[in-house]
């Protein structure tokens, strides 16, 4: 793919995202009623489409069925409808306070990547420095590098910076291991903003900053808002780092108040389902926020880099 | 006209502002860098460092070096970490495939025009953004023996009653494998899908006029089209099922029996039980350089980057 079809896909796709792929078939090709592979017959698409959808949306509603039907039915519709379930995981289960900590890991680290990664993706885009390559190098390797196997020398690291039990740990945590994927998104999303618009703003009088702010910024928009969300929901979805740095129950996110659930002798199938569907809105809000943005968006930076 | 006189000059004043400019670069991925060498770099560092000791916090009398005693152990007198590994291979290989084939499957077919097609594609794609942990639970729900799905089964005549999938140590793999590809699938499929709004549509009006079946359509002009984004996709995924512990650890704790515990589960269940922190290292240096190899190697056999494009 060019820059400048990279381009106009990633603008098209996030600015009218819906329209996207549908301006895409119908700009190159006006006799596309003739070809074969929209000539699929319909059933076809509608048998698998119907299957796979079953695979998908059955656990979702098991999952809705537990959280609101009374303890002990075996009704297959969650009615009578009860909240009895949510009361006890929000209340006593402390979901609540997980909820609030989990908040915060999410929206901090969500903060902190996606402003440096923007430093970094605006260097990265505009500049040629001396250690770029291998600073690239870096950042594609780290892709390799397991969270899962760092967390002893991480809780070294933290344990000696006094930082065990307290939520920075685990922004930071976070923050660390989004970074590359997201610095290198940006650094994409910065690339398809043509230099001849900066250099306009420089013209006019802006300084660097200013003109950045100005003019890339806005541009940027659709591209920072998903890659924003990618990092709140892998925050607020991320267990490991929670479960090893965090061991006071009031410092703990939900994630981990998922597992304390499902880890005790008898399960509480009720207070585990309503858990789930608590853990689940914020992403799936985010996710149907932002779901229109994700092909375009990984088609403009992820693979093509 | 003025302005696009300016604008024709401006690579002379960007070298003019460059007073500010030659530090600039270093000053924005300043942050960057430092987060990554303290919380990335040295971290590998300290794994390998660690994985020469003994090192254990509880047994404070025994730490020390320890030269290759942890690696000689690992290979010669744990059979739990040829088991582990074994198991890790295994759960990699089908999952990254199964994944694929169906991610490529639902691609191809949301990529279709029809009617709903923008509220199908919400729905099937929206497990990617659920965590592991809610995958468990959900699968937990579905799994339970009381009243899971089995129940139901076993109510319309199929099984029997009180049946756990998830402790039987015949059904356990399949039931975490369908687990984990109902939260995996869609990774491929958008990812896929997103490829496959680059290829160029003349091509497939070319091969119709040809008379070319859409079987031969698809393998000749789709398939290598996605290949580099298979390829790549398949790595960061086989890499990250690897590594990805959350399913397995919180839905069956790597159990029956340890049926389904992987390298880094075994590793992490080290740290947090026992407090070996030098052999755990060791464990984790051993699982880098067998990731490291087989990226290098997968990238090589799949030409990566080559012909195709």
């Amino acid at each position: 793919m060019t820059v400048k079809e990279a381009r106009s896909t990633d603008l098209a796709g996030t600015t009218a995202p819906a329209s996207a792929p549908g301006r895409h078939r119908a700009v190159p090709a006006p006799p596309q009623k003739g070809r074969a592979w929209d000539d699929v017959p319909r059933w076809q698409i509608y048998v698998p489409l119907g299957v796979y959808l079953l695979f998908t949306l059955v656990p979702f509603y098991w999952m809705l069925l537990f959280a609101f039907r009374p303890a002990g039915s075996t009704s297959l519709v969650p009615w009578p409808l009860t909240l009895e379930h949510f009361d006890k995981v929000w209340n006593e289960r402390a979901f609540a306070t997980f909820f609030q900590n989990s908040l915060l890991v999410g929206v901090a680290s969500m903060l902190m990547t996606t402003v440096v990664a923007l430093a970094g993706g605006y260097a990265l885009a505009r500049f040629n420095f001396r250690v770029k390559q291998g600073f690239m190098l870096a950042l594609l390797c780290s892709q390799f590098i397991p969270g899962a196997l760092m967390l002893v020398p991480l809780f070294e690291i933290f344990a000696n910076l006094r930082m065990i039990n307290s939520l920075g740990s685990v922004i930071i945590a976070e923050t660390v291991f989004q970074l590359p994927l997201t610095m290198i998104l940006i650094s994409g999303f910065i690339k398809n903003v043509p230099m001849s618009l900066e250099e306009a703003a420089w013209v006019d009088g802006c300084g660097r900053f200013r003109a950045f702010c100005a003019v890339v910024l806005p541009l940027l928009r659709p591209g920072l808002i998903a890659v924003g969300s990618f990092a709140f929901v892998h925050s607020w979805n991320h267990f490991l780092f929670a479960l090893m740095f965090l061991s006071d129950q009031g410092k703990q996110t939900i994630p981990v108040g998922l597992a304390t659930l499902m880890g005790a002798d008898s399960v509480d199938l009720g207070a585990l389902a309503a858990g789930g569907v608590v853990a689940a809105l914020p992403v799936v809000i985010v996710f149907a926020f932002i779901q229109k943005w994700l092909v375009t968006g990984f088609s403009a930076g992820a693979v093509k880099g | 006209m003025a302005q696009a006189a300016a604008v024709a000059k401006s690579p002379p004043s960007r070298r003019r502002r460059s007073a500010t400019p030659r530090r600039l670069p270093y000053l924005l991925i300043a942050p960057a860098g430092l987060l990554m060498l303290g919380f990335i770099a040295y971290p590998v560092i300290s794994v390998f460092y660690y994985s020469l000791q003994h090192y254990n916090p509880t047994k404070p009398w025994r730490n020390g070096f320890a030269g290759l005693d942890n690696f000689v152990t690992a290979f010669t007198d744990d059979p739990d970490f040829w088991s582990t590994l074994g198991f890790s291979l295994q759960w990699v290989v089908v999952q990254v495939v199964l994944q694929l084939l169906l991610g490529l499957g639902l691609a191809l077919v949301v990529n279709q025009t029809f009617v709903g097609r923008g509220m199908a594609r919400a729905l099937v794609f929206s497990p990617w953004a659920v965590s592991g942990v809610l995958t468990s639970a959900v699968w937990m729900l579905l799994y339970n023996s009381q009243t899971g799905l089995t129940r139901y089964l076993a109510d319309a005549g199929i099984g029997s009653y009180g049946t756990s999938w998830l402790s039987d140590t015949a059904t356990v793999f399949p039931a975490v494998v369908t687990a984990e590809l109902w939260r995996g699938v869609p990774f491929f499929a958008i990812l896929i899908l997103a490829d496959l709004q680059s290829v160029p549509k003349d091509l497939y009006e070319a091969a119709e006029v040809d008379g070319a079946s859409r079987l031969r359509q698809f393998l000749h002009i789709t398939l290598p089209h996605l290949k580099d984004a298979i390829i790549l996709s398949t790595l960061l995924r086989a890499v990250w099922e690897f590594n990805n512990v959350d399913l397995l650890y919180t839905l069956t704790g790597g159990g029956p029996a340890g049926e389904t515990t992987t390298l880094p589960l075994r590793i992490a269940s080290i740290a947090v039980d026992s407090h070996d922190f030098g052999y755990a290292s060791a464990l984790t240096s051993i699982a880098f350089v067998i990731l490291l190899f087989c990226s290098m190697l997968y990238l090589r056999l799949s030409k990566f980057g080559g012909d195709a494009k």
